[in-house]
């Protein structure tokens, strides 16, 4: 008996705690990705997460449901505010990451980072989501499109990104007043992985070569066990040609000649920064897609982090890039003649060259884009 | 045996440790052991043996690093070698039925030719494999008799260190076989015994063929098979010997596994000679749960128990290691047109075995629409032949990856 009155407290915490298990899993990194039952899982039509995101995020999320609807496509989204700027609206990080490890698949738009922090906290939700789901791999396929006229041509090049670790590891202290330092986090374990990621891409999509981009010159230890793993990883992959290129030199040549590159494998910050060179080069951030994968799930998402925030309302933005990942989303999820139809479609809307965008020269809204590759889809 | 091993490649940092351990003998086993595998490494990295001299002449050494699993965004990347014969015709179905059901899953197809003695194209499946983690192989002919070209399928059980082969014996619905209602799990140690191609001829006239077993192999196996026992609530293991002739080979083996089955006292065990167990296998094979074995018997026991539910072509083997798992025809021989069904049969299972990586319900759920799938074939149509297995995976077009 006194046993059972000493526990009585504990067991009824114990229930409490299963009933408020939500809030109390906010800002755990470890995703429980077996919760999600099989009948919850429709056989028919596919879930999708989809989170606008700010500035033109949901106007252009808006055309692709749009186009969506149109082409019949059997894809349900469910739709999350999330959004840093703007904190009372958004929906908890633990419901997103949840609804998105259930689903597998994601369409984001982009979140809006301030350059300062209301309450001192270092990461920011982008960084947060990324960890929670540990979205370690950022892939941006940049292409040149036909129709787009731009500085280079035949571009064809993916850039492959480490994005949990490296400078973004959101370690910054003042040790004396005056004296700030960031730490730069760089393990063996993730360094291995994005490598073996970039290979295995490499083979899966029938590439030539893989260059790993690096500032081992200056960071000898850091860069250096970055390297060193690429290099390691390199040697399981004999039909696959290897080269590395230190990322100021890698910045010149991608704006010089920029059709030497096949797959690039990098580290967090140089990847952020070369995916939005490269991206300026085909055409711009309305243009370019990318996904971020975890073993598990992948979280589709422009290639360049741009939210346009200028044109909100304008009806200006090019939906372009947020089509385009859409299409490799309904490939990713088994349903490649959908994806075909839509990349199709943009296609041949942008050779066309009658609708287009401000971004890409053109005197059309984003309506009439919409419209036109509505008008141009082929039914599967 | 440690120090013989020692002796032999002892060098000047190892043997002050070997004094030291026998002053005190608790610390003997934890630094040599740990000595044991650096030297091992240091020799992989080394020296100017092949991987596979290493892999024989020290046993005990493992030498896999292990490397990230290639599972992105939930789709997994799996080598697959077709192999000869009709292997790359029950590829094409293989294929097929996966992208019907939508199964998660991308092949990387490496073709060995079977008439080359050319090692650069098994070296790159190997590497594949390594890199995938997991493959799905029809049998590799080796033409050649020449003593120096390898069996090809031995070559990459070695290389990978796939120390067991698992063959799951059920009986089918709808399959008429001489016996029904078998379940026998087949555990065979799948990397030494007689398979450890060291034969040689010491006097003109005379051949020795050796059989290696080690204890540290021995127990791997029978702690797989324990633990396998354990985990789908199997009641019962039985070791298969012939500790009577053989007394230290297999009398090692037997003893091994007897150690091992103190240690899950919820397990019986008992074992059975080699010829017995064939006999009782047509027998009474009933009485049979989980069998562990060393080499050439497993490869004896698993085609007589293949045959008494129904043929080659039905079963699916399955070959593990510390990191690798491999999937193939159950008794490995270049199969009949009925082994379409099989090839299918170990791919289903494939993702859900799969060793590192957590249940997934995407895979599972396309699994199971597979093995269904399979199940239909079998019950509608009583003559197993390739060609309906096609239109039964045609409806499942419709179910998409869930």
């Amino acid at each position: 008996m006194a046993l059972i009155t000493r526990n009585l407290p504990r067991i009824l915490n114990q229930f409490q705690a299963v009933q408020s298990a939500t809030p109390r899993l906010l800002h755990t990194t470890i995703i429980n990705n077996t919760e999600a039952e099989v009948s919850d899982r429709p056989d028919s039509r596919r879930v999708c997460t989809l989170i606008p995101g700010d500035g033109v995020g949901p106007e252009l999320v808006y055309s692709v449901q749009e186009v969506f609807k149109a082409g019949g496509v059997p894809v349900d989204f469910e739709s999350y505010f999330f959004s840093e700027v703007n904190p009372t609206l958004s929906a908890p990080l633990d419901t997103v990451s949840k609804s998105i490890s259930k689903n597998r698949v994601c369409l984001k738009g982009i979140l809006a980072t301030p350059d300062y922090s209301h309450t001192g906290e270092l990461q920011t939700l982008n960084m947060k989501l990324r960890n929670a789901l540990d979205l370690y791999a950022n892939v941006v396929h940049v292409k040149s499109l036909p129709g787009v006229r731009s500085r280079h041509q035949n571009i064809d090049c993916v850039i492959i990104r480490e994005q949990t670790e490296g400078e973004y590891s959101a370690l910054e202290h003042e040790s004396v007043k005056g004296v700030v330092e960031c730490l730069k986090i760089v393990t063996a374990a993730k360094s291995q992985r994005i490598a073996k990621f970039a290979f295995d891409y490499a083979t899966k999509n029938g590439r030539k070569k893989v260059t790993a981009v690096h500032k081992a010159n200056i960071m000898k230890l850091g860069d250096g066990l970055f390297l060193r793993s690429c290099e390691e990883m390199a040697k399981l992959y004999p039909k696959i040609e290897f080269e590395r290129m230190i990322v100021d030199n890698c910045t010149m040549q991608m704006v010089s000649k920029p059709q030497q590159f096949d797959v690039m494998v990098t580290p967090n910050l140089y990847g952020n920064i070369v995916d939005n060179l490269a991206s300026g080069l085909v055409g711009g951030a309305g243009v370019v897609a990318g996904a971020s994968y975890s073993a598990e799930c992948v979280v589709f998402e422009p290639g360049a982090r741009h939210t346009f925030s200028e044109a909100v309302g304008k009806n200006v933005a090019n939906p372009t890039a947020m089509m385009l990942c859409s299409a490799k989303l309904l490939h990713h999820i088994n349903l490649p003649a959908y994806g075909n139809m839509i990349r199709n479609a943009v296609d041949k809307v942008l050779k066309d060259g009658k609708v287009r965008t401000k971004d890409i020269g053109g005197q059309s809204n984003t309506k009439e884009f919409t419209y036109a590759v509505i008008n141009n889809l082929v039914p599967v | 045996m440690l120090v013989a091993y020692d002796k032999a490649y002892s060098t000047s940092e190892i043997s002050p440790f070997v004094t030291v351990a026998h002053n005190l003998p608790k610390m003997t086993a934890r630094i040599l052991s740990k000595n044991y595998l650096q030297l091992g490494n240091a020799l992989r990295n080394a020296s100017t043996l092949s991987a596979f001299e290493i892999q024989h002449k020290t046993p005990l050494v493992k030498k896999q690093n292990p490397i990230p699993v290639a599972l992105y965004g939930g789709r997994h990347a799996v080598t697959m070698l077709p192999g000869s014969g009709i292997g790359p015709e029950l590829m094409t179905y293989v294929k097929n039925v996966f992208r019907y059901a939508g199964a998660p899953v991308d092949f990387q197809i490496v073709d060995i030719d079977p008439k080359s003695d050319d090692k650069k194209e098994l070296e790159y499946a190997i590497t594949s494999i390594k890199r995938n983690g997991v493959a799905i192989k029809g049998n590799i002919e080796t033409k050649s008799e020449n003593t120096e070209v390898q069996s090809r399928n031995v070559a990459i059980r070695n290389e990978l260190d796939l120390f067991v082969n698992v063959l799951h014996c059920k009986s089918f619905p709808g399959v008429p076989a001489r016996q029904s209602n078998i379940d026998i799990m087949i555990i065979r140690q799948n990397t030494e015994g007689e398979y450890a191609m060291l034969e040689h001829e010491s006097v003109h006239g005379v051949i020795e063929s050796m059989k290696v077993v080690t204890q540290s192999n021995s127990e791997r196996v029978a702690r797989w098979a324990f633990d396998y026992a354990r985990r789908n609530g199997r009641k019962k293991v039985t070791t298969i010997h012939k500790a009577n002739i053989m007394k230290l080979s297999d009398g090692l083996f037997l003893e091994t596994s007897r150690a091992i089955a103190k240690e899950y006292p919820d397990i019986e065990h008992n074992d059975m000679i080699i010829d017995n167990c064939c006999m009782q296998l047509v027998s009474k094979p009933h009485q049979f749960d989980v069998m562990i074995m060393t080499n050439l018997y497993g490869s004896i026991v698993s085609n007589v128990v293949c045959g008494l539910i129904g043929g080659a072509g039905l079963l699916c083997g399955k070959n593990y290691g510390d990191h690798y798992a491999i999937f193939e025809p159950g008794t490995r021989n270049t199969g009949t047109a009925i082994a379409g069904k099989n090839i299918a049969n170990p791919v289903a299972m494939l993702n859900a075995s799969k060793t590192q990586s957590c249940e997934r319900f995407a895979t599972t759920t396309s699994e199971r629409k597979i093995s269904a799938g399979k199940i239909r074939v079998r019950k509608s149509s009583r003559r197993l032949s390739i060609t309906c297995c096609k239109p039964t995976s045609d409806p499942e077009r419709t179910d998409t990856y869930a």
